[in-house]
Parts: structure tokens; C-alpha cells; sequence
């Protein structure tokens, strides 16, 4: 069988930085898997800009984002196969994949990184009544319609979720000359960022519908129409609530959700609350040398930061690759507010700097964000604001992670 | 041109008499009005073959279920469709409930069903998940599971290979009697046949109407519900997991598909008009009632619902007649559970109806071909399947690994696909968790590739559901 130093599994944002970062520890035998037929991942269907503030510093098109990237990994002379799709790959890092010319492989590898991203919650998740119809798009295959193979999904679109896909392809749609009827979100607060209601709904004047939901799809080939109604404090529908739009087509951005079915299938331990894998502050799961980042292990807002993760994982895979026993563990607790933190859990003695990513349940105003060890408060930041939408990445230091025992990560208002 | 027989419907049951009788010398078609084999009661079920212990005694059911389960094994094998014998449970979870058991049991042994009955710790330690109440059960070794709209494809194609007429999009409208012959009357055409075999599922009793002035059955609508749960959950059951029946019904139940899946349902409603909605009262009632069968159920693998319609009636028996006004009309009313299961026995009746023993049989019957299915090949044969057309190493859809190849061979067959939905029938694109986001506009781009149309004309279903127009950009 075909030996190797690591193999990245996934060429977006994350599987490119990952690779560039192993290639700058030294790697010299690597390969990166993508399935579609390009590198670039989902950033090549997001043709709005916004992104590569933090990175570049500048705002980037997706494409002229991910071209960066492609660039880069070109003059690495990173090895790379597209329309490569991995099958499956086991705990002892044989990774199985088919691609047209290579036909089906197997290859054993000494390090493996999952970026595979993320895929789109459905309607088939959140059982929508109605008929099985054309008309419903997740938000992301819209986008994918419109900005990768120039189709118009719709003329009358109504948006059930304010997440940000959701969001961009309501002004998207609007630009394209169709009616964005409306977008109804489940909870009393928005799921997208702040900058992405006022520029994508407020500035064309789309109607945001707080705590509601829709209950209802009619017609019998394609949509004709849909049924919202206001939510109760249990998400409950309330009778007499309803109100009845002319819609042809509904697009959900009700989430995104990791793609973890190659790590579930290994057998690495998940986290329930991302549904990611578990992962130590090098970005490893609980198989050892197999390593997540970016979408694939949890689901950011800024491609900038899927990046600077992915970076962590490209180099940590290479700096440990030699390592032979397993470094105790401490466990990192969420607790409060918060509703999960990545990385789940570091070493007993972290060597570097981590940085905690985590979300809160809910909107909070003036916000107390602590880290605590057995010795006590050893860091703490406060917030105006903080939002279930925007993803924190906070920076402590090696020195009170070392040695301390567990670490509780705590979010509380003032 | 004077057919010998015409069929009304192309589910299940006008398939196998569709492919029975391309056996025989004669001239055969099907009228279907949907877009598709298999469009109907055949597209939403429960997927099991039931074993036939459970229809009482005496019934048109207890009979065809019986002889169609035994004959589907080898059926499936020839036509290359999908069979497996994974067994069933019917689960007791009741003292009062155990009698009713022990009479199925009796019931099944008399009609030569293997089945015996299990206390309830070797079933907890065949099904972990069953729910605690669980006293006893009947086992029941050959109940087995199939892919109702393949087997159906897989027959209709053999038929069709063999010089059977298939007629898509085509509602029959009128059925006029002529001396010694019949003009079925379609949206597009007018069919002359000697005998008609109405196998219309839903539209029975529209057909027996239009045949006979008024249908000779009354069929009520019943729609059942049900959740998808995705491959990982497919350790949660691996038998089919079944209630005791009850007049109502079989019950809400756990079912494996073919394919890694499990379905949950169904629930049973009665409705005045044909309706494939799903509702959040109907689910709700699945997710009830399921409390009393399994416990731990991963709804968070939820990845679809669905719903199906079945024609019921008949005192919870078939109508299977010739019509007493118009000799030479078949009528197959109140096809409802266990309609798929009997399917194969249902057409040897009414083909026995006919003296099928007298025509005469075609000295040539063409076979059609298997279908390659890369996941479940060997490595090696992959391997150079693959470097013989390397489209079979390019994977569409990714959450059930089907390659460009495996479509382009569906797009290819007998009776080839003409939409998205069609593509997904076949070979199961969209079929996993992301229920097509990422492989949709893949399948629609090869369908536009291999009909030559614009891709914004492609259909995800029938006429009326084309994807969309193109952007002014």
C-alpha cells in the first residue's frame, strides 16, 4: 500500500491553509483530496465580498478569496487531486478514495486532516408540512443555482431562517429581478450578522418576521404558496397567527451542520452540541494523527477564521507526527451561557497558546466571559453585547493552561 | 392495431401483470397517467414484504400474500432488483395482548409462515431498542424488505424489452364498449383492446366507474406518514419491528430499508381526496404511538417525512373481479397492505382469470441487465470498472457515493429517467442527508448534458416543474 505523510481531506478554505501550514513545518509528502472538480470549496459559489478583512486586509470576493489560496498552494507545489472523493478512512489512517483516473486507492497515511466543510440543514429535518414539491431550496444550493450555473430558482421567494446564506440570497435574488417576499426566523432574535440584516434585508426593504416559523407548503407540482405563524415561548405555533404569501419558491437557512460522516464512520468520538469531532487545542480528535478543522469541525461566520484554525491543525499534524504515546488530557467545560467551546479539551501541559472558540445560547448584554482553572479566575473579558451568531475566539495563554487541571469556560450578564 | 390486453397503471401490480405477460405471445400496453413507473401507492409505503400470517382467514389477502411472498425472492433475482430477508418482530407488550400472539402464531404455521414466538429478553438482546414493555414477540424469519419503485422499474422494463407499449402522461378518460372489443380513450390517444386489466391503485374506483357506469367497489383514502432516519441510525433496528395489528391497521412501525435507512410509521388517516402532505399532527401521531414499540429513538437522524395513500375497502380485502356487466374488464379495487407483498400473486390470479395456461408462450424472452452498483462491488471489479469508463470513479452524489457512471447507466435504460426526481428513484441521488443540496444541480446538469435542453428546463418532478429561468446575470 501506498505510504504518505498526510493527507487532507477537502480543498476549501480550511483543507488549503491546513496544507500550507504543514508544507511551512516541513512536509513534503502530502496530498489534498477535493470532490468537486475545482479547489476553492464553497467560497467559489459566494460571489458577494466581506471576506479576508482579518487575513488580508482587505475585502475579497469568495473567489478572489479562495484564488488566493489556490495560488499559494500552487507555488508550494502541493500536490492536489480534484473530483477525488473519499470513501472512507479507519482508525489506523487508511484513507480510501476514487477519483477517474486513480481509480479506487488506498493509501495509508501517517496524519489525516478532515476539512470537508459543512452541509445545509433541510427541509427534511425540520418535517415542513405540505407535499414534496419543486420550490424548496436550502439557501446554499439557491446560491449555487444562481451564481455558479446562472438559474433563477424563483420569482417569489419567501426565506425561512436569517441565517447568513440566507440573508445574502435574499438581496442576491432581490438583484436578479425576483420578489423577497419575506424572511421568517424562529427565534425572537436574528441568526445572521449584524452587518448582513442591514445591508441584505433592511436596506431593500424585506420584512423580518421575529418568532415565526413556516407551518405550511401548498401546490401540487411546484410551490405555490406558504403559511407562516408566530411561535409561542416553546416554538409552538399560534393558532390564528397565520398569514398566507403567494410565494413560488422557499428557501431555508436553517443551519449548517458538520460534515462529520468519515470521522462518525472511524469512530471518533463527536461532540452532540456541534456535532463535530471532539478535539484536543492542536485541532486532533480522539484518534490520534487524525485531525478537523474548519466547517467540518464546527460551523464558523468568517472564513478568516476557518483559516487561522485550519493552521493549527496543518502544523500540529507535522510537529506531532512522530509523537507515540498519547499526552494526558484535560477536559475545557462549558459552562453558563455558552452553549459549546472547541477545542473540548488540551493537553495537561499545552506547550502553546489556545484559542477557545465558542458561541452563547442567547443574545446577552453586558456579558462576563471567564476562564477559570482549580486556582481560580485567571482570565476575564466583558461584552456590550454578545450573539448567538457571532462566534468567539478567545486567546489565552500557555502559562495559565499549563499544569491547572480542567479549565471552565463561563459566560454570565452583569 | 387491437390489443390484447391493456393495463391501467404501472405501480406494482400492473407491472408484474406487465411483465407476466410479456411471456406470451400477444400485444400488451400500460397506460399510467404520472410521470413514471411507480408514481403512485407504489412510491410511498412501508417497503416490507410481509410474510402473510396476519390476514384473516378465508381472505383474498391471506391467500396472495402468502403465495407473493414466496415467489418475490426468485423474481427479484431475475430481474436484478434489490430482496432481503432481514425478519420481523411483532411485539406483545401487554399480558392481555400474548393470546393474540399465540393466534397468529397458529394462523401463520397453519399457512406454512415460519414463526415463533420469543420472550422478551432474547428480543431485547436481538433489538436493544425496543421499549422496556416488550413481553414477548412472534418472530417471523422471512419477512423481507425491497425497493418497491425499483422492483417495479425492474419488471416493467423486462416487459417493455419484451414488446410490451408503455404509455407515460397518459389519463385514461373514457372506456367505451364495442362488440367484442373495448376503446380505452386516453389524453392522448385512443387504445383498442380486448381485455382490460384496471390496475390503477388510487384511480380504481374512477376507472371501475368509467368501465362499468358505476364502480362495482367503494375505496376509501388512507394516508400513512412517515420519518427517514439516515444511515447512522442504521443500528438502531435491524429487523422490522411491528405492533400487533389491530382493525386499524399494522401500526406504527420500525422498518430497515434496502438501502442503511430506517423508516418510522405509519400513522393511518382517512382522507376524502388524494393528499401526499405531510402534517405535524400526523407526524406527531408517528412519534406517539412508536413510545410503545421502541425506545431512544434518534430523531436527530430525522434526514426526511413522507407520506403515502392507499386504497382500502372491501371489508379490509382486495377486490379482485372480473366485471359482471362488461366481460373480459379485470378490476383490482382496495389494493392496500399487503398489496406489495401479494403483487406477484395478484397478477397470476387474474392472469389464471383469463386461462393465461392456454396462451401461447414467446419462444424468446429477452433479459434485461444488471445494474452495476459501485458501493457494492468488490474492490477489484471497481478497480477496473473504473479504468474502463472512469466515470465511475467521479461520485455525484456524495452522501450515498453514486457515481456519474451509475447515472449515466440509469439515464441509458429501458425506461430512462426524464427528471431529477426520476434519477433519484433509480440510483438514489438525494436520497442521503443533504436530500440533494449538493448533487441535485450535478444530476440536472447531466440530464440537460444527455437530453441536450437548457438546464433551466430540466424537471425535478413531472410538466410544471422545471427548475427555474435563467438568470439575466
Amino acid at each position: 500500500m501506498k505510504q504518505i505523510d498526510l493527507i487532507i481531506i477537502g480543498g476549501g478554505s480550511a483543507g488549503m491553509s491546513a496544507a500550507l501550514a504543514a508544507k511551512k513545518q516541513g512536509c513534503e509528502s502530502m496530498l489534498v483530496l477535493e470532490r468537486s472538480d475545482a479547489l476553492g470549496g464553497i467560497l467559489q459559489q459566494c460571489i458577494h465580498n466581506g471576506f479576508g478583512l482579518q487575513l488580508f486586509h482587505e475585502e475579497l470576493s469568495g473567489p478572489a478569496f479562495a484564488q488566493r489560496l489556490i495560488d499559494a498552494l500552487h507555488q508550494a507545489q502541493i500536490p492536489y487531486r480534484t473530483k477525488a472523493s473519499v470513501l472512507s478512512i479507519t482508525p489506523d489512517r487508511i484513507v480510501t478514495y476514487v477519483h477517474p483516473e486513480d481509480g479506487l486507492c488506498r493509501i495509508r497515511s501517517k496524519a489525516i486532516i478532515l476539512a470537508s466543510g459543512c452541509y445545509e440543514r433541510t427541509r427534511g429535518m425540520i418535517s415542513i408540512g405540505g407535499k414534496r414539491i419543486k420550490g424548496v431550496y436550502t439557501a446554499g444550493s439557491a446560491q449555487r443555482y444562481l451564481n455558479m450555473e446562472n438559474i433563477l430558482v424563483g420569482r417569489r421567494v419567501f426565506i425561512l431562517g436569517s441565517g447568513d446564506i440566507g440573508l445574502i440570497m435574499a438581496r442576491r435574488m432581490r438583484l436578479e429581478g425576483a420578489e423577497v417576499l419575506g424572511v421568517a426566523e424562529l427565534m425572537p432574535y436574528s441568526n445572521g450578522l449584524t452587518r448582513n440584516i442591514v445591508q441584505c434585508l433592511e436596506d431593500f426593504d424585506i420584512p423580518l418576521y421575529l418568532s415565526h416559523t413556516v407551518i405550511d407548503i401548498q401546490g401540487d407540482t411546484r410551490v405555490e404558496g406558504i403559511t407562516i405563524a408566530q411561535v409561542d415561548e416553546n416554538k409552538q405555533p399560534i393558532p390564528g397567527s397565520e398569514k398566507h404569501f403567494a410565494a413560488d419558491t422557499l428557501l431555508l437557512s436553517v443551519g449548517l451542520i458538520p460534515e462529520e460522516t468519515l470521522l462518525q464512520e472511524a469512530g471518533v468520538v463527536l461532540d452532540p452540541k456541534t456535532k463535530g469531532a471532539k478535539v484536543n487545542a492542536h485541532m486532533e480528535t480522539s484518534i490520534p494523527h487524525v485531525y478537523a478543522c474548519g466547517n467540518a469541525l464546527h460551523v464558523h461566520d468568517l472564513v478568516d477564521d476557518v483559516c487561522m484554525e485550519a493552521r493549527v491543525a496543518g502544523a500540529s499534524a507535522i510537529k506531532d507526527m512522530e509523537k507515540k504515546t498519547e499526552e494526558a488530557c484535560t477536559e475545557v467545560i462549558a459552562e453558563g451561557e455558552i452553549s459549546y467551546v472547541v477545542p473540548q479539551h488540551i493537553t495537561t501541559h499545552e506547550k502553546e497558546d489556545v484559542i477557545f472558540s465558542f458561541r452563547v445560547k442567547r443574545p446577552l448584554h453586558h456579558a462576563l466571559i471567564t476562564f477559570e482553572n482549580k486556582t481560580g479566575v485567571f482570565q476575564q473579558i466583558r461584552k456590550k453585547v454578545l450573539l448567538p451568531s457571532q462566534m468567539q475566539r478567545i486567546l489565552c495563554k500557555k502559562e495559565a493552561l499549563d499544569g491547572h487541571g480542567a479549565i471552565w469556560v463561563k459566560v454570565r450578564e452583569e | 392495431m387491437m390489443l390484447d390486453v391493456c393495463i391501467i397503471g404501472a405501480g406494482i401490480c400492473g407491472s408484474f401483470l406487465a411483465y407476466d405477460l410479456s411471456h406470451y405471445k400477444g400485444s400488451f400496453a400500460v397506460v399510467e397517467k404520472e410521470h413514471d413507473v411507480a408514481g403512485g401507492v407504489t412510491m410511498a409505503n412501508s417497503a416490507i414484504i410481509h410474510a402473510g400470517y396476519d390476514p384473516k382467514d378465508h381472505t383474498l389477502k391471506a391467500q396472495l400474500n402468502v403465495e407473493g411472498a414466496k415467489a418475490y425472492e426468485a423474481i427479484a433475482q431475475r430481474v436484478h432488483a434489490h430482496y432481503q430477508k432481514i425478519g420481523a418482530y411483532v411485539i406483545a407488550s401487554e399480558e392481555s395482548q400474548i393470546a393474540q400472539l399465540k393466534e397468529l402464531q397458529q394462523r401463520g404455521n397453519k399457512r406454512g409462515v415460519r414463526c415463533e414466538l420469543v420472550s422478551g429478553e432474547e428480543l431485547k438482546q436481538a433489538e436493544p431498542h425496543v421499549c422496556e414493555a416488550a413481553l414477548m414477540a412472534l418472530y417471523v424469519p422471512d419477512t423481507a424488505i425491497i425497493e418497491p419503485w425499483e422492483m417495479a422499474l425492474r419488471l416493467m422494463e423486462c416487459a417493455v424489452l419484451n414488446g410490451v407499449d408503455l404509455y407515460l402522461e397518459e389519463e385514461v378518460i373514457g372506456i367505451m364498449h364495442k362488440r367484442d372489443y373495448y376503446e380505452v380513450k386516453t389524453s392522448k390517444q385512443t387504445l383498442c383492446a380486448k381485455r382490460i386489466i384496471n390496475a390503477a391503485g388510487l384511480g380504481a374506483e374512477r376507472i371501475g366507474k368509467l368501465c362499468d357506469g358505476a364502480s362495482p367497489f367503494h375505496m376509501e383514502i388512507k394516508r400513512g406518514q412517515y420519518y427517514v432516519l439516515s444511515h447512522h441510525a442504521r443500528d438502531f433496528v435491524h429487523h422490522i419491528l411491528y405492533p400487533l395489528p389491530s382493525d386499524k391497521g399494522k401500526g406504527v412501525l420500525c422498518v430497515p430499508t434496502i438501502h442503511g435507512n430506517i423508516l418510522l410509521g405509519p400513522d393511518a388517516q382517512i382522507l376524502s381526496e388524494e393528499d401526499t402532505s405531510t402534517t405535524s399532527q400526523g407526524l406527531a401521531r408517528v412519534r406517539e404511538q412508536l413510545t410503545q414499540l421502541v425506545k431512544e429513538v434518534p430523531y436527530g437522524e430525522v434526514i426526511r417525512s413522507y407520506s403515502g395513500c392507499r386504497p382500502c375497502g372491501n371489508d379490509n380485502d382486495f377486490y379482485i373481479e372480473e366485471s359482471a356487466i362488461h366481460p373480459g374488464i379485470y378490476h383490482l379495487g382496495c389494493i392496500d397492505s399487503p398489496g406489495l407483498a401479494s403483487a406477484p400473486a395478484i397478477s397470476r390470479y387474474v392472469l389464471e382469470a383469463m386461462h393465461i395456461s392456454s396462451w401461447e408462450r414467446k419462444e424468446e424472452w429477452i433479459e434485461n441487465e444488471s445494474v452495476i452498483r459501485c458501493d457494492e462491488m468488490e474492490d477489484d471489479a471497481r478497480k477496473a470498472l473504473i479504468q474502463a469508463d472512469p466515470t465511475y470513479g467521479h461520485i455525484i452524489c456524495r452522501c450515498e457515493a453514486i457515481s456519474e457512471g451509475e447515472i449515466l447507466a440509469a439515464l441509458r435504460r429501458p425506461i430512462p429517467p426524464r427528471s431529477i426526481k426520476e434519477v433519484k428513484k433509480r440510483v438514489r441521488c438525494g436520497m442521503g442527508k443533504c436530500q440533494g443540496g449538493f448533487c441535485e444541480v450535478e444530476v440536472a446538469k447531466l440530464l440537460a448534458r444527455e437530453s441536450r435542453l437548457p438546464l433551466h428546463e430540466i424537471c425535478y418532478d413531472g410538466a410544471g416543474s422545471e427548475l427555474g429561468e435563467e438568470a439575466k446575470g
